[in-house]
């Protein structure tokens, strides 16, 4: 945070250069039309519905760290939840951002909030994720309070004064504590059921249409566990990085990627079982409509998506995290590389075969991305990473103060707990004498 | 209230598309370039789907004219977030143009596929701005198109009857561009509700059928299916 390399401007430079060819892209659209995209009819969703499902996907990452683990009172998650936080609030923007590049009127979106019909399920996106892009935004801001105002008070460059603004006077008094306390349980215990409700109702944009292949009771809980594991490989991703690039392997140890690992792992298989059980149902009920899209997925058209799908998404991570031999970094890396392509063509093997592939018989269609949906997509990305960059800059990627209080209250408190699951009152009796 | 609905007697339809130009000549419809038409893009809001069946010497070519069926219970009008496609008292599934934000969700609901997008600003040949139907809107890119009923001759029709004092006589006095261009007379159109009608009528043949009936949308336009 202190001093910046040539390595960092390069980086910016690149990827700024990236978004800037996005803005021309969208330009380009924006001045003639989504015609500039590969969108056509019947194929009316492509690539910015899947980025949106995608790119909403990963905002998992944060609340599962944070929330979940920070009410399991799992201390490990403690040099984590700060980076598992950025991701979530920065990619909701992408995510949301992907819809308005979708929009023909994006002048019109306003219109959402002002004639919202809540019987549309894109209503309740709408909802869903501004609910969730200013809870979580809130619960980042929230536990960063007490690393702002040390920042404040240990830096005095140009942007102290942010610092002393965001800090909020904050001065670590027991009554502040208190209350920050109160106010990360209360946040921590609301944003999982919104995470929860999110991509449900994400995924329900899908399944309330009667459209075959879409209309599936599964997509909820499928939707969420694919989000899930898409966040869980992009923290791990992140993670992986910044540990190389700041040097923080006192802080990010192997303990970390080793239970990040085996959630990854948990999450492969719980993906597998939701995809197989979605097929085979498809496949026993035999439907034509369905059967047209099954097969078009598993060996026509759509083979090569589908069957990457599931190499990337289930054989490698299982290879690779399922034995203790191949579940260290280096494996980690390429399992959660993996997943991340694997999970971004489940959502374009959810989207586009539906609409290929409609219910009249007559029609057929097919869907090849322009330049302008590709640019856009890379652009996305490294805006994400663009304004990741510059929060790392701007404020400490570890939490501070969690770490500080896990050496100063963690180890005792955790001592304390696994006493008392021991018997005895103090859990350091010694057991009772056989046959005295 | 009247029901507007229509019957498509397959019997008599030659495929000469008569309904599709009159359709786009009445309602501002731009005419299909090549161009639209190798990326899949031609806005037709009424088209006849053509479909060969069997193998030759035993091929039969079956006619489907195919237009917003005007369910009353439609997919599209369910999903819409902003409320730009609603079902009006009459029956017609009707399409506000400023209202529409251009999601595309209602085009990806729609079982039938007849809802049209405009990929781009619609353009026309030269000249042929001096034929647009000035009672119809002229759609800008970005929002979704589909058949109305020409709903605007509805209006004029209103209007004449209300001059007049009465209401709109429920078979005759209202007819869309494509009944009445239709030299086969094949179309029909008028009140459902009134059983007097020809149209409720024909409704009511042993030969009708509506399309995709078992999704439960219950399309006011029904055909009759060939007899052969």
């Amino acid at each position: 945070m202190l001093k910046t390399g040539p390595g960092y401007w390069l980086l910016i430079f690149v990827l700024a250069s990236t978004v800037a060819w996005g803005i021309y892209a969208y330009v380009t659209q924006f001045r003639l039309g989504l015609g500039v995209t590969g969108l056509n009819r019947p194929v009316y969703w492509g690539f910015y519905i899947t980025n949106f499902v995608f790119f909403v996907g990963i905002s998992h990452a944060g609340t599962l760290i944070s929330a979940i683990l920070r009410l399991c009172q799992a201390e490990w998650r403690r040099p984590i939840t700060r980076m598992a936080e950025a991701i979530t609030v920065l990619v909701l923007f992408f995510g949301a951002g992907n819809i308005l590049l979708d929009l023909g009127r994006p002048d019109r979106v306003l219109y959402m909030f002002i004639y919202g019909h809540l019987t549309s399920p894109l209503m309740w996106d709408c909802i869903s994720i501004t609910i969730y892009l200013c809870g979580s935004t809130t619960y980042l801001y929230v536990a960063m309070i007490p690393d702002l105002a040390l920042l404040r008070d240990r830096i005095t460059d140009w942007r102290q004064p942010i610092y002393r603004v965001l800090a909020l006077g904050w001065h670590g008094s027991h009554e502040q504590e208190q209350r920050l306390q109160t106010a990360i349980a209360i946040l921590a215990i609301a944003v999982i059921p919104i995470a929860v409700s999110v991509h449900t109702v994400v995924s329900w944009v899908f399944a309330m249409t009667i459209q075959p292949m879409w209309h599936s009771s599964i997509f909820g809980p499928y939707f969420v566990v694919g989000a899930i594991y898409s966040g869980i490989a992009a923290l791990l991703l992140t993670m992986i990085l910044l540990r190389k690039i700041y040097h923080l392997e006192d802080y990010l140890k192997e303990i970390h990627f080793e239970y990040l690992g085996e959630l990854l792992l948990a999450m492969t298989l719980l993906w597998f079982y939701f995809t197989f059980a979605e097929y085979l149902t498809a496949f026993y009920g035999h439907e034509p409509v369905e059967m047209r899209i099954f097969w078009a997925k598993v060996s026509g058209p759509y083979a090569p998506f589908f069957w990457t799908m599931v190499a990337t998404d289930f054989v490698i991570p299982l290879a690779i995290l399922c034995n203790r031999v191949t579940r260290k970094i280096p494996g980690i890396a390429v399992a959660s590389v993996s997943v991340c392509i694997g999970m971004w063509l489940e959502r374009f093997t959810i989207v586009v075969p539906t609409l290929v592939n409609p219910r009249l018989p007559w029609a057929r269609g097919s869907y090849t991305p322009s330049w302008v949906e590709v640019s856009l997509f890379a652009a996305f990305i490294a805006g994400f990473i663009l304004l990741y960059a510059i929060f790392v800059k701007l404020f400490p990627i570890i939490s501070i103060w969690e770490v500080r209080e896990g050496r100063e209250q963690g180890v005792a408190e955790v001592t304390e707990r696994l006493r008392g699951y021991l018997p005895g009152e103090s859990g350091l009796d010694q057991p009772a004498k056989a046959g005295s | 209230m009247p029901r507007w609905g229509m019957v498509i007697d397959l019997d008599r339809c030659s495929g000469c598309r008569a309904c599709v130009v009159a359709c786009k000549q009445e309602n501002n419809v731009a005419p299909s370039t090549q161009e639209q038409a190798e990326s899949s893009r031609m806005i037709s809001w009424i088209n006849v789907i053509t479909v060969v069946e069997g193998d030759y010497p035993d091929t039969k070519l079956r006619l489907l004219p195919m237009l917003c069926q005007q369910c009353q219970n439609p997919p599209c009008v369910r999903v819409c977030p902003v409320g730009a496609t609603q079902k009006s008292s009459q029956g017609i599934v009707g399409q506000i143009y400023p209202r529409c934000i251009g999601c595309r969700y209602c085009a990806s609901a729609c079982p039938y596929q007849v809802k049209y997008f405009n990929w781009f600003k619609p353009s026309w040949p030269r000249d042929f701005e001096h034929s647009l139907n000035p009672d119809v809107s002229v759609r800008p890119k970005g929002v979704i198109e589909k058949c109305t009923f020409c709903v605007q001759r509805l209006q004029r029709a209103r209007d004449e009857a209300a001059f007049e004092g009465r209401k709109v006589r429920s078979e005759g006095e209202y007819i869309p561009a494509c009944v009445e261009s239709c030299p086969a007379k094949a179309m029909y159109f008028g009140d459902l509700d009134d059983r007097t009608t020809e149209v409720a009528h024909l409704a009511r043949d042993s030969r009708a059928f509506r399309v995709m009936d078992e999704l439960g949308t219950a399309p006011n336009v029904i055909y009759l299916k060939e007899s052969t």
